[in-house]
């Protein structure tokens, strides 16, 4: 489905004509991410980070099926084998190091994805099937973070799969079998490594799977853009390709820029020392974190400290799952008919000067270690961001006064050329 | 998709004279950056499935040939596969000496196949050259095949004394791999 006025693919010779009619590949192609998918013509970059998650999403499939076929996931030699891979195998440590900060740039750019989503609300109808299907692969990215980050079997990754684990053993009467029938044992080892790679290898493919369908649900109301304002007119719109895989290879190569300084010049700065020592059930690292894109939520978790008719440590573990889980109501409890947060002059102040504080306070303790002040600030924090989408975001949406929207993308691009807002030069240039 | 550029140059982006536009110009620079860093993607990918270090160290073997009696051979382990060294017994070299270089399938003489001063020693592969099963003959009581040196038996390619291909389907004689005598009794192979 499309607008209209999108153009229709033109096999231009025998040969695509054959495929069309036997497989129209090219067709599909076409119409998704060629010239056959009409957008706003007034997409900022934020509206890049789509793209570059699919990127990575590539580039870590393609860099992991690499490294799986260096590694053996045997507690016995799988330190051996990972260090293998960096000293043995050709090019094994650039692979390593791009699939290691692969993973970190594909949080940072579904982070921005996220934020672009929460600030345009992105989640409102007509797309809520986009969001919710994007908060199931942001639920899929995790587990499979955590699951490779096990498998260098370090001091990290152990102590990484007993804690994480250990959530599990929080849900009354039953945690503690279903923590040892997750681990396969009493405590993190053969059986449990050995599981965790063959999901780590699965999930990825999975993902795959529900990105197709977050990517097929978008292209029935197409993207949104910065106005919230929904396509009204072809001159609303230009065609994906040039315009957006040309804007789109920008934004990519700025990324891989950053990327590339990171696996080249700082490759380990977003790891941990302690990983480059192998596992030791006996002993736990001093000052154990999760990788830096758990830290908001590993706050949330270390937030409650206090017994409330449930124990501190299942509130802990509720309050973490809620703390996503919650995103899937996000559709149903934000009720502004107005998308924008450009045009929402109540919500952004809360936005900016509470969701996004609260974020970064959260992210700060997440990775500090669980002593005063960052125990006071996280619980102040926690408080601040379930009231912020459980009480704010409804309240405010029901008595905010909205600034006045543009009548069309078109006039708020071309505001002052009133031949082109009226219509009487509907065709972009193309 | 090519055509929506094609349409744009006449309305929209400056053309000049020769019909060249700047945006061609553009154009291929960026598909060439591209390419140029695809190339670079693609080789580390390529090059990983390569024997990897630790392989490669451990592609020489050393063998003490002091031991061996005449008549007698032995199997060592060369890059994961069998290596046959024998030393031959003058009968052995005589019936290789015998048969005339120029009627084998595979032209080598006893003594192209062997080291100066050790005539006697001789060090093949132990993989057949037609699919790469271990030929039988190095062990005591193996069958040594019509020619007396080694006999495949999976397709039954038949070797003498020096290891030359006789009859069956192998294509070329067993391969004498590089080696080198690095004492009077001990070889380095690789």
């Amino acid at each position: 489905m499309s607008f209209p006025w999108a153009r229709e693919y033109q096999p231009s010779n025998g040969f695509t004509r054959f495929l069309d009619e036997k497989l129209p590949l090219p067709r599909l192609v076409y119409n998704a991410v060629g010239a056959g998918y009409p957008v706003p013509r007034n997409l900022s970059y934020f509206w890049n980070f789509g793209v570059l998650a699919g990127f990575f999403l590539v580039l870590q499939i393609v860099t992991g099926v690499v490294l799986a076929m260096h590694y053996a996931a045997n507690a016995q030699v799988a330190f051996a084998t990972t260090e293998h891979i960096m000293r043995n195998v050709n090019w094994g440590w650039m692979m390593r190091y791009a699939h290691a900060n692969g993973a970190s740039f594909f949080f940072i750019v579904v982070y921005m994805h996220i934020f672009r989503g929460l600030f345009y609300s992105s989640y409102k109808a007509p797309r809520e099937m986009i969001w919710l299907l994007g908060v199931v692969i942001f639920l899929l990215m995790m587990a499979t973070a955590f699951m490779g980050y096990v498998l260098p079997w370090g001091q990290m990754s152990f102590w990484g799969a007993k804690v994480i684990t250990g959530l599990f053993g929080a849900i009354p009467l039953v945690g503690e079998p279903i923590q040892v029938w997750l681990l396969g044992g009493f405590a993190p080892d053969n059986a449990a490594l050995n599981r965790f790679f063959s999901l780590h290898f699965l999930l990825p493919f999975v993902i795959a799977g529900v990105v197709i369908l977050h990517i097929w649900a978008l292209h029935i109301p197409g993207s949104s853009n910065p106005t919230g304002v929904e396509v009204k007119q072809e001159s609303d719109t230009v065609p994906f390709h040039p315009y957006y895989t040309a804007k789109d290879g920008f934004g990519l190569g700025v990324v891989l820029l950053a990327y590339f300084a990171m696996v080249f010049f700082l490759p380990n700065a977003l790891g941990h020392p302690d990983n480059y020592i192998e596992a030791n059930p006996l002993s736990t690292p001093a000052h154990i974190v999760p990788e830096w894109y758990f830290w908001p939520f590993y706050a949330i978790l270390r937030a409650f400290t206090v017994d409330f008719i449930l124990p501190a440590k299942l509130w802990g573990v509720i309050a973490m799952f809620a703390s996503i889980l919650l995103w899937f109501f996000l559709p149903w409890l934000d009720k502004s008919p107005v998308r924008s947060g450009h045009y929402r002059p109540l919500f952004r102040k809360f936005f900016w000067f509470g969701l996004i504080p609260a974020m970064i306070v959260l992210f700060i303790c997440g990775g500090a270690p669980a002593e005063e002040p960052y125990v006071m600030l996280s619980q102040i924090a926690t408080a601040y961001y379930f009231l912020h989408f459980l009480v704010i975001l409804p309240i405010v949406s029901s008595v905010e006064k909205p600034e006045p929207l543009p009548y069309s993308i078109t006039e708020a691009v071309l505001g002052s050329d009133k031949k082109a807002v009226l219509g009487e030069n509907t065709t972009p240039a193309v | 998709m090519a055509d929506t550029t094609a349409t744009a140059s006449t309305e929209t982006v400056a053309q000049t004279d020769d019909g060249i536009r700047r945006r061609d110009f553009l154009d291929i620079a960026a598909i060439g950056a591209a390419g140029v860093g695809g190339v670079f993607i693609v080789y580390p990918l390529v090059s990983q499935m390569a024997p990897s270090k630790d392989v490669l160290a451990a592609s020489s073997t050393e063998v003490d040939v002091s031991s061996i009696e005449p008549g007698q051979a032995i199997k060592a382990v060369f890059r994961k596969q069998p290596l046959f060294v024998k030393r031959l017994t003058d009968a052995e070299i005589a019936a290789a000496n015998a048969i005339p270089t120029g009627s084998l399938r595979d032209q080598e003489s006893l003594e192209d196949r062997t080291k100066e001063g050790h005539r006697d020693i001789l060090v093949t592969m132990g993989v057949c050259t037609h699919l790469g099963c271990v030929p039988l003959g190095a062990a005591e009581g193996e069958v040594k095949g019509e020619y007396g040196g080694y006999f495949c038996p999976c397709h039954g390619s038949h070797y003498d004394t020096a290891g030359r291909i006789m009859k069956g389907p192998a294509p070329t004689n067993l391969e004498v791999p590089e080696y080198e005598f690095i004492s009077d009794t001990v070889i380095q192979v690789g």
